[in-house]
C-alpha cells in the first residue's frame, strides 16, 4: 500500500477512516436519523412541559416567579429523565452495527479488505457515539428554560453532560459487544437492554435487598454493634442514576455507605465519589468489551 | 492498478519476502467441523498461478466453506491453506491483499451511490483517493456500468449488482479472485456478460476460483475442475483428463434410414457400445472406446449395408461430467 507507506504509522490511524466515512454518510442518508433525532426531541420536550407544568401547579403560584429551589428540582428530573433516554437509545443504536452487517450479508466483504478489526469496531462506536451526541446536544435549549430560573451552575450541567458521554460510551461498548459475539440482531438487541436494564434497576433491587438483610443481620446481633460503614454501598456505585445523582448532590455518595441510619451519622463516608466508582468500573468493563469485541469479530489462529 | 512492491510490510510490520514460484493456492488436509458436523473432511489441492479453477460440487459438498477459509473468514479446524505462499491464518493481512472475494449470497450499502460504493472499497484496501479516481471508471467500463456511475446502489438489479460486487473484487487488482457462485440467480444474458468479463479477467491473467451452476458454459475457459462432494475431493484434474478417466468416455448418436430393428441388433452387438437408447431420431450410444474406435464403428455400419444420415459425437459437458462423478461412477439412467 503505498499510502500506508508514505504516510507511516499515521496513515493508519487517520481521523477519518473509510469505515467511519461510510458510517457517517450511510447514517445521515436514512431516513431513520431524522425521525430518532425528531421523536426524541419531542420526548424531551414533553418530559420538561410536564415537569414546568406540575412543578407550577403544586407550588400553587400562576405567575412568573420560579423558586430556584423548584428550577433545582426541574433540572434533576430532566437529567434523570435525559439518563434514561439515553439508557434507551444506546442499545437501540449499537446492538446492531456488526450483526446487522452480517444479516445484510456485507460483514464478509467488509472483512476482507485491509480494515483492521480495531479500526473497524472503534468506527463503529465513533459513528454511534456522533449520532447520539449530536442527539444529546440537540436537547441543550430545552435545559436552557432552567438557566431561565437560576439555581443551577453551568459547571454542574457541563458535568452532567460529559456523564451522558460516558453512559454512552459504556452502553455503546456493550452493544457493540453483544453485536459481534451474538450473530443474531434480534439476540444483541435483547442483551444489550438486558444489561442495561440490570445496571438501572437490577442493581437498586440488589443494593435494598443487601441493605435489608446486612442490617437486619445486625440488629439480630447485640444491639449497638451495628458499624456505620457497609460495603453494601459499593453496589449503587455500579448504579448509573446513583452515579448521575452523586454528581448533582455528592451527599448521597455518603449516605449510600452508611448501614445505621438511626446511629450516629458522623462515621466513615464513601471511600470515593459515588460517580468516581462507577467510571473506574465501567471504564474497566468497556474497555474489556471492545477488546473482546475486536478479538471476535474474525476468525483468530489456533496457534498464535 | 496498484502493484504489489518487493519487500512489503505485514500486519506486524516484519519484512515479508515475496514468493516466487509458489503456487497460487495450497490445501493441505483441509477439515471444518460444525459442532458433529463434518463439513470438511480434510482435502488437499494445489492450484498454480494464472489457472481457472472450476470448483463442483453439490450444495452442502463444501465448496462455500473452502473458499470462505481461502478468504479469511473462517478457520479450519485442522490442515492449513496458503495464498500465495501466505498461510490464511498465519498472515491474514498479506492474503487479504492477494484476493477478491465474491460469496455467493452478499449485501450492497443501498444508500451509496455506485462509485461511492466502489471509492469506499478502494479506501479500505487502502487506495489514495487520486488513484481510485482514475480506477473505478476503468472498473465501471470493465463490468458495463459506466452509466449507472450516479445511480443508487439499490436502483440497480441482480445482475448489475453482480457485476457491480465483482469490480468490487477487482478494486485492489488482486491476483486470486474467489468467486462463489457469481452468476447464480441471473438471467440468461446476465450470465452471458459476466462469462465474458470472466474472460477478459482470465486474459489479464488472474488466478480465478469459481464454482457455478453454469459450469457447462463456463467449460471452454476453465482450465481445470475439482469435484467436491460431502467435504472430500471426489476429483481434480484438467477437464480432459477427468472426462478420459470415467468408464464412458464419450456420447455417439446415430441415425440411419430403414432397417431399424435390425439396425438396432447390430449397433447393440458392436464392440464398446455400452448402452443404446432409442430416441425419435436414432439411437444414442454410450461409447466405451477413443477415435480408432469410433472409426471402426462408423466403418462397420457402412460395411453392413446400412444407410447412415449422420454419425456424430455429442459434446460431453461438464454437468455430465459432474452427475457420473458424485454418482460414484454409476450408469447413466
Amino acid at each position: 500500500m503505498r499510502n500506508g507507506e508514505t504516510k507511516g504509522w499515521l496513515g493508519r490511524f487517520n481521523l477519518i477512516n473509510p469505515v467511519l466515512d461510510k458510517e457517517f454518510r450511510l447514517r445521515m442518508r436514512s431516513p431513520r436519523a431524522m425521525w430518532t433525532l425528531f421523536f426524541y426531541l419531542i420526548a424531551i420536550g414533553l418530559l420538561a412541559f410536564a415537569a414546568i407544568y406540575l412543578t407550577q401547579e403544586l407550588s400553587g403560584r400562576g405567575g412568573v416567579s420560579f423558586n430556584p429551589e423548584q428550577s433545582k428540582v426541574l433540572f434533576y428530573f430532566l437529567s434523570m429523565a435525559q439518563l434514561g433516554l439515553v439508557a434507551f437509545m444506546a442499545p437501540g443504536l449499537t446492538a446492531g452495527v456488526i450483526s446487522g452487517e452480517r444479516e445484510k450479508q456485507t460483514l464478509n466483504l467488509l472483512l476482507t479488505t485491509q480494515q483492521s478489526s480495531a479500526t473497524i469496531i472503534i468506527s463503529k462506536l465513533l459513528s454511534s457515539l456522533s449520532f447520539m451526541v449530536l442527539i444529546v446536544f440537540s436537547t441543550i435549549p430545552i435545559y436552557s428554560m432552567v438557566f431561565l430560573y437560576g439555581g443551577i451552575s453551568p459547571k454542574q450541567l457541563v458535568l452532567v453532560f460529559l456523564f451522558y458521554l460516558f453512559i454512552m460510551l459504556v452502553l455503546g461498548s456493550f452493544g457493540i459487544f453483544f453485536s459481534t459475539v451474538l450473530k443474531r440482531t434480534m439476540l444483541s438487541v435483547i442483551s444489550t437492554y438486558g444489561v442495561t436494564l440490570f445496571l438501572f434497576v437490577g442493581t437498586a433491587i440488589l443494593f435494598f435487598i443487601m441493605m435489608n438483610v446486612t442490617s437486619n443481620y445486625y440488629y439480630s446481633q447485640a444491639a449497638g454493634a451495628a458499624p456505620n460503614y457497609s460495603w453494601v454501598g459499593h453496589i449503587m456505585a455500579w448504579n448509573p442514576v446513583a452515579a448521575l445523582y452523586s454528581i448533582l448532590d455528592p451527599s448521597i455518595s455518603d449516605e449510600v455507605f452508611m448501614a445505621n441510619r438511626y446511629g450516629n451519622q458522623t462515621g466513615k463516608g464513601a471511600p470515593m465519589p459515588l460517580w468516581l466508582e462507577f467510571m473506574l468500573i465501567y471504564s474497566v468493563l468497556s474497555a474489556a468489551a471492545l477488546w473482546t469485541a475486536i478479538r471476535k469479530l474474525r476468525p483468530t489462529s489456533r496457534r498464535r | 492498478m496498484i502493484e504489489h512492491a518487493a519487500g512489503m510490510n505485514d500486519d506486524s510490520g516484519k519484512e515479508v519476502l515475496p514468493r516466487i514460484g509458489q503456487p497460487m493456492i495450497e490445501i493441505r488436509g483441509l477439515a471444518k467441523h460444525f459442532g458433529g458436523f463434518q463439513a470438511l473432511k480434510g482435502i488437499d489441492l494445489t492450484i498454480a498461478k494464472g489457472t481457472v479453477f472450476g470448483f463442483v460440487g453439490p450444495n452442502g459438498a463444501g465448496k462455500s466453506t473452502t473458499m470462505s477459509i481461502l478468504a479469511t473468514l473462517m478457520a479450519p479446524s485442522s490442515g492449513y491453506a496458503k495464498v500465495d505462499g501466505f498461510d490464511v491464518m498465519e498472515h491474514p493481512h498479506e492474503v487479504r491483499k492477494r484476493i477478491g472475494y465474491m460469496p455467493d449470497f452478499f449485501g450492497v450499502y443501498d444508500q451509496f451511490k455506485t462509485d461511492e460504493y466502489l471509492h469506499f472499497y478502494g479506501a479500505s484496501y487502502g487506495i489514495p483517493k487520486a488513484e481510485r479516481e482514475a480506477l473505478i471508471p476503468q472498473l465501471l467500463e470493465l463490468v458495463n456500468l459506466s452509466d449507472k456511475r450516479e445511480a443508487y446502489v439499490d436502483t440497480l438489479s441482480r445482475g448489475m449488482k453482480q457485476r457491480l460486487c465483482l469490480a468490487r473484487c477487482l478494486v485492489h487488482d488482486p491476483e486470486l479472485l474467489i468467486l462463489d457462485e457469481p452468476a447464480s440467480g441471473l438471467d440468461p444474458r446476465a450470465r452471458i456478460e459476466m462469462r465474458e468479463i470472466l474472460k477478459e479477467l482470465k486474459a489479464m491473467g488472474k488466478t480465478i476460483i469459481i464454482s457455478s451452476h453454469i459450469l457447462p458454459e463456463l467449460a471452454e475457459m476453465v482450465d481445470e475442475i475439482g469435484v467436491i462432494e460431502h467435504g472430500s475431493m471426489v476429483a481434480v484434474g484438467n477437464v480432459s483428463d477427468i472426462q478420459n478417466r470415467l468408464r464412458v468416455k464419450r456420447f455417439l448418436h446415430v441415425r440411419l434410414i430403414g432397417r431399424v430393428e435390425e439396425a438396432e441388433q447390430f449397433l447393440r452387438e458392436q464392440p464398446y457400445v455400452n448402452q443404446l437408447l432409442r430416441d425419435e431420431s436414432g439411437w444414442q450410444i454410450h461409447f466405451g472406446g477413443h477415435d480408432e474406435e469410433q472409426a471402426a464403428l462408423l466403418a462397420a455400419i457402412m460395411e453392413a449395408g446400412f444407410r447412415v444420415v449422420s454419425f456424430s459425437e455429442a459434446q460431453t459437458n461438464l454437468e455430465d461430467v459432474f452427475l457420473e462423478i458424485t454418482r460414484g461412477g454409476g450408469g447413466f439412467e
